[in-house]
């Protein structure tokens, strides 16, 4: 079944929980499956699975696990974690840079950043930057505006920055250092 | 990390402002060209713009789970339940 596992991914991001992401995807395939009438022929197939697969997330999980609310995420400045990491790459001899941030955080590090963040961020973000759907795509998948998407966007992708910072912080991989806007 | 004047220049303010949009491929040719001409001239917008292209493939990379088999046969059992 085409997309079956980036599905999966998606949907382990959304739940946090195996057992329910399997749940998810086997109720996105029986929803697809009854309305597959509805699908037209030369549209995005992928997209239409995600929009069938985020609805029935929010439909059924939103109710049970309910994260900080939107106001919670804090605006940080532009390239946050490129000025606190990017010096670290250049003090590394002999390494390349492409190597770096991938070493850097490990696989558990990158999940567990996205799955800190508020739903509708962690959405967006989750859409964008892990299945590369257009900005417009994930107007249409989420059902909100395409200026929604951008701001959900903005904020969450400055959130995982932090994050991800807070990660090599404490794996002693980067100083801590005071805010540089102070 | 390159040295940077504390004041960023007009130019390298609007550049930097766009990277994760330029890296989504969201920006019309023409300001993906005026970007990318930029990046060719100023070595310290260029660094930031390889590190989130990196950032970026690294998340992409780091989020790839794999469905377990058995699920497949699930929703293969479930589809087959479902009235015709």
């Amino acid at each position: 079944m085409e997309h079956m596992s980036s599905l999966y991914s998606a949907a382990l991001r959304m739940t946090r929980n195996p057992a329910d992401a399997e749940d998810l995807v086997q109720e996105t395939y029986l929803r697809a499956y009854r309305g597959f009438d509805g699908f037209k022929e030369g549209t995005n197939l992928k997209a239409w699975l995600y929009r069938i697969l985020t609805n029935t997330y929010i439909n059924t999980y939103r109710a049970k696990q309910r994260r900080p609310d939107e106001t919670d995420l804090e605006d940080v400045e532009d390239l946050y974690l490129y000025n606190r990491l990017g010096g670290l790459e250049a003090a590394r001899a002999g390494r390349s840079a492409e190597d770096e941030l991938m070493d850097l955080f490990t696989e558990a590090e990158i999940k567990a950043a996205i799955e800190e963040l508020p739903e509708n961020f962690r959405i967006a973000v989750l859409l964008a930057d892990v299945e590369g759907f257009s900005y417009k795509e994930i107007a249409e998948i989420t059902d909100v505006p395409i200026g929604t998407v951008m701001s959900r966007l903005h904020r969450g992708r400055k959130a995982l920055e932090k994050l991800l910072y807070e990660f090599a912080v404490s794996r002693r991989l980067a100083e801590p250092q005071p805010d540089p806007a102070q | 990390m390159a040295d940077r004047p504390d004041k960023l220049e007009p130019q390298c303010e609007a550049a930097l402002h766009e990277i994760y949009d330029l890296l989504s491929g969201e920006l019309d040719d023409q300001k993906r060209e005026q970007i990318a001409r930029h990046l060719d001239e100023c070595s310290p917008c260029a660094e930031p713009y390889d590190f989130y292209a990196e950032l970026r493939r690294t998340i992409q990379q780091r989020c790839r789970d794999t469905a377990p088999p058995s699920l497949l046969a699930r929703i293969e059992e479930a589809i087959r339940r479902e009235p015709a």
